[in-house]
């Protein structure tokens, strides 16, 4: 954009940096794809050599399909990391919609309250989360994760999408409004597309700690037939001996969705991310 | 019957008034500008008027019928937005008939209030196009439009010339004069731009800090005001504000006008700046601490800094109290 500010030293000095921490990022992904492609041995042998015709094995795929219900388990995972995005986004967008748009006595604390959430960690709470699930009798049901993981993502969202918020046309919900569209139609046609980035960003950033969560699925759903892809994955590792081949390519598989899911929600995350910055 | 009656109209937010006590009749078929500085309030009084902000006391009444606690799609009137406000999701032609389609119109009268505001404003071949392709003039119309296919009793316009360039602002002024001489339903205007409030108002109302300072005629405002705020405020370049000679404490209010440049007078100073307009040419005299700004016709030169001595026809002046109120003769 600003060719005629950039010398080509600053070009290359933020190349230089990008690729760097492209590498760096991209280095543990690497490694475990590419040795879950390999035989036992030549996992130990040379962990950064790529699999040779000599190396080269799918075992550990093969025993991640045998093992235990790996499919139910990408089920289990993917039915809850998108029942609870789909609530965070719902109500988030909705609470965020009341703080930023409605004038109301208590606006700004309970603004406050809601962003809380983001200072605390929800794990602190586990004790009491389990007796609740305990008490209501979901434990061992995706419902008790989709729900835990739903309170632990809407602060963040709350707190990103009402600043987006904010920046939509006042005008333009007045319109709306005098030409007779009730505050439901205006928020789900008129405000929601507008802040498609922002819902985006807010899907990322909560879609990963979610599929990668170990904690909630081995406390309050560990039962076989709710396990989650990561917990299910752990049956591999033993306290003594651990199936390095199974592991590998379970957690590549794992990759897979995530990566789907980003792919699907870069562009808007990027235009969410930039919105501030670039206008 | 009035087309909109304001009585006592009161607006609070939290603890600040925006609103002090405002009443106002607006007869049908008559346009109305609300002009004032920015703050003092005249968007919000639209908006009270539209009913996007509830009067914190006072009623409002549409067409004789009590609108107070009615919602903004119930109360018969259209509103132009500044930023056009159009719904980015839909195509012209939907922009133009989501209203009617919300009140339940059927779909032949919904199709023969498109066509005929289409039509009179010049936005058949866009009908189909969504906004974002759509230049800043051309949105500005369908906005219009939007609202002239309610029927409205009462169209509120939101400054809806500040977003376009100067040359476009003046066609669209024309056109909106055209529209309202066509349609012949009252219109409320609010705008910053007094060139606005002369041109177009039947009757303007000059706010300042939630009061109605003076309402009247354009004219009437311009050459009778009330106050020193809407002498200075309407007219442009400004009115000069003198002490006046013969009476210590009080002032004179002069049009750039309505000074002429003489041989003796009861101004000296120096020629500060010029403007030459081609049409005009506007002199900045520094007399004393004073800058006095004098509007000549035609094209006139002046070198920087030459004495220059200022006269003015004693009946042409205005005089204010301390307060700013005017003392008429």
């Amino acid at each position: 954009m600003n060719r005629a500010r950039q010398s080509p030293l600053n070009t290359l000095a933020a190349h230089a940096a990008l690729i760097t921490w492209t590498a760096v990022a991209l280095f543990p992904v690497t490694v475990i794809v590419v040795n879950s492609l390999k035989t036992r041995k030549a996992i130990f042998r040379e962990p950064l050599a790529l699999p040779s015709p000599e190396s080269f094995s799918l075992i550990g795929y093969r025993t991640v399909m045998k093992q235990g219900d790996f499919l139910q388990y990408f089920q289990n995972s993917m039915i809850v990391t998108v029942a609870s995005l789909a609530l965070i986004l719902l109500f988030g967008a909705m609470a965020a919609f009341a703080l930023s748009e409605y004038r109301f006595r208590g606006n700004t604390l309970m603004g406050l309250y809601l962003a809380l959430g983001i200072m605390i960690p929800i794990r602190i709470g586990t004790v009491a989360i389990l007796e609740l699930m305990v008490q209501t009798g979901l434990v061992n049901t995706l419902a008790a994760l989709i729900l835990v993981y739903t309170a632990q993502g809407l602060p963040l969202a709350v707190f990103i999408l009402s600043e987006f918020m904010r920046q939509v046309s006042d005008d333009l919900k007045n319109a709306g409004r005098i030409d007779g569209l009730s505050e439901y139609t205006i928020f789900f046609k008129l405000v929601l597309p507008l802040v498609r980035p922002a819902m985006a960003t807010v899907a990322v950033f909560n879609m990963i700690p979610i599929w990668n969560d170990l904690w909630f699925p081995l406390i309050l759903a560990p039962g076989e037939a709710t396990k989650t892809l990561t917990l299910g994955s752990q049956v591999f590792i033993g306290q003594f001996v651990t199936d390095w081949n199974a592991v590998l390519s379970a957690l590549s598989l794992a990759i897979l969705p995530v990566l789907a899911l980003y792919v699907i929600f870069s562009r808007q995350l990027i235009r969410g991310i930039t919105s501030g910055a670039v206008k | 019957m009035t087309a909109l009656t304001l009585e006592n109209i009161t607006k609070s937010f939290g603890k600040t008034e925006v609103l002090k006590d405002i009443s106002l009749d607006v007869e049908p078929g008559e346009f109305v500008v609300f002009v004032g500085p920015s703050g003092c309030g005249k968007s919000t009084l639209l908006r009270v008027i539209a009913g996007l902000e509830d009067a914190s006391a006072g009623s409002i009444r549409i067409m004789g019928r009590d609108v107070t606690r009615v919602p903004p799609a119930k109360r018969g009137l259209a509103m132009v937005f500044q930023s056009y406000a159009l719904y980015p999701h839909l195509d012209v032609a939907g922009n133009m008939s989501l209203g009617l389609k919300q009140a339940g119109e059927p779909a032949d009268l919904i199709a023969e209030r498109l066509a005929e505001a289409a039509r009179m404003l010049a936005l058949e071949p866009y009908l189909h196009r969504r906004p974002s392709e759509l230049s800043g003039g051309q949105r500005q119309r369908v906005a219009i439009g939007r609202a002239v296919v309610r029927q409205p009793d009462l169209f509120l316009f939101d400054e809806p010339l500040s977003n376009l360039d100067a040359a476009l602002r003046m066609a669209t002024r024309v056109e909106i004069a055209r529209l309202h001489r066509e349609l012949g339903t009252a219109i409320i205007y609010v705008t910053h731009d007094q060139t606005e409030a002369m041109t177009l108002a039947d009757r303007i109302v000059v706010l300042r800090d939630g009061r109605i300072e003076q309402v009247g005629r354009p004219m009437d405002l311009y050459n009778d005001p009330d106050n020193r705020f809407v002498a200075g405020f309407l007219g442009a370049p400004a009115m000069n504000f003198l002490p006046d000679p013969a009476r210590p404490g009080l002032s004179l209010g002069i049009r750039p006008e309505y000074l002429r440049v003489a041989e003796t007078g009861p101004i000296t100073g120096e020629v500060a700046h010029v403007e030459r307009l081609g049409s005009d040419t506007n002199l900045l005299v520094g007399a004393g601490e004073q800058m006095i700004t004098l509007r000549l016709f035609g094209q006139h030169d002046f070198r920087l800094g030459a004495a220059i001595t200022l006269d003015y026809d004693p009946a042409r002046a205005l005089h204010f109290d301390a307060e700013g109120h005017r003392i008429r003769p």
